[in-house]
């Protein structure tokens, strides 16, 4: 059994939640080494890939747009393509959805205004790698902290996204902070390796800042990092 | 030669800067029914030939410029500052 599975976080210019993401992973068991932006290849033995938070490359054209072209992008679009695990927080899910490996985009919040508070969420699917320690239907409360992220498909790319089980995670009824398409919080492409969420579950690890439930999805990751490691040897 | 890219959010995408936009021109006096707010994008290309320029803009907008889920783009040439 391997003891600490590797979880590298990128680090892109701007990106400033790389650090907390490795703590909280260190924390639940993991060896999280961070990895630079300009770093061509993924250290060996990894077993999942976290994009973290930030603004990466100042959110300039788009949030994610310009740091989707990243030589570790290259990398990390190859490591999901063969089925290896990614989690993109907040700008990490803005980077994905641009790049093309998770569906839809995040625009600017309804409201125009920054939301930086704890929401209610509701985990839609446990049969993810990410979710594995919820239950569906599971109440959940997690810090947000962006400006853009208001989660957008058309009507045909929503429905098979719910038909096929993608959406994972929703905001809870009437706490919606962003006006996302139904209330859609987290998604997963369809292979399922891959999750994108605006909320911040690196956050709220700790009883000292108000919630734990980030452990939930983390700890998920954690635990499915180690069976693919374990795979592997 | 000189081109420019208007980035526009499509039909039906909700466009709250727009909206903000719009309800100040409201607080001005002005009688305004919709505004939206997009991107312009000034480029000076290398190449003088109008047909390459062209398909050079369309690839530019499919690959950076916009996201073709939320966005549309027009190129227009001989203009700008």
């Amino acid at each position: 059994m391997i003891e600490r599975p590797r979880i590298p976080v990128v680090v892109f210019p701007g990106s400033n939640d790389d650090r907390d993401a490795a703590l909280a992973l260190e924390r639940l068991g993991a060896d999280a080494p961070l990895v630079w932006h300009t770093d061509d290849t993924l250290p060996a033995g990894t077993a999942a890939v976290v994009l973290p938070g930030g603004f990466s490359y100042g959110d300039y054209l788009r949030c994610g747009a310009i740091a989707r072209f990243s030589p570790i992008m290259r990398e990390v679009a190859a490591f999901a393509d063969g089925g290896g695990l990614v989690l993109g927080i907040c700008n990490g899910f803005q980077i994905l959805t641009e790049a093309g490996l998770l569906p839809g985009a995040l625009r600017p919040n309804a409201s125009l205004s920054f939301v930086c508070r704890d929401v209610p969420l509701v985990v839609e699917s446990s049969a993810t790698p990410f979710t594995a320690r919820c239950e569906a239907g599971q109440p959940l409360t997690i810090p947000v902290k962006h400006g853009d992220g208001c989660w957008f498909a058309d009507e045909e790319l929503l429905a098979a996204l719910e038909h096929n089980g993608q959406v994972v995670l929703r905001y809870g009824a009437g706490a919606n902070p962003n006006g996302s398409i139904g209330d859609i919080a987290g998604v997963t492409n369809t292979d399922r390796n891959v999750f994108g969420l605006m909320p911040h579950p690196e956050h709220a690890v700790d009883p000292l800042l108000g919630s734990t439930d980030g452990a939930l999805l983390l700890g998920s990751l954690v635990d499915a990092a180690r069976l693919s490691t374990a795979a592997l040897v | 030669m000189r081109a420019t890219v208007l980035v526009r959010p499509k039909p039906g995408i909700l466009d709250p800067q727009g909206q903000a936009v719009e309800s100040s021109l409201r607080h001005l006096g002005f009688e305004v029914a919709d505004a939206r707010v997009g991107r312009l994008v000034d480029v000076e290309l290398a190449t003088d030939d109008r047909d390459e320029a062209t398909a050079q803009l369309e690839r530019m907008c499919e690959q950076l410029l916009t996201n073709p889920l939320i966005e549309s783009y027009e190129i227009a040439f001989g203009g700008g500052a």
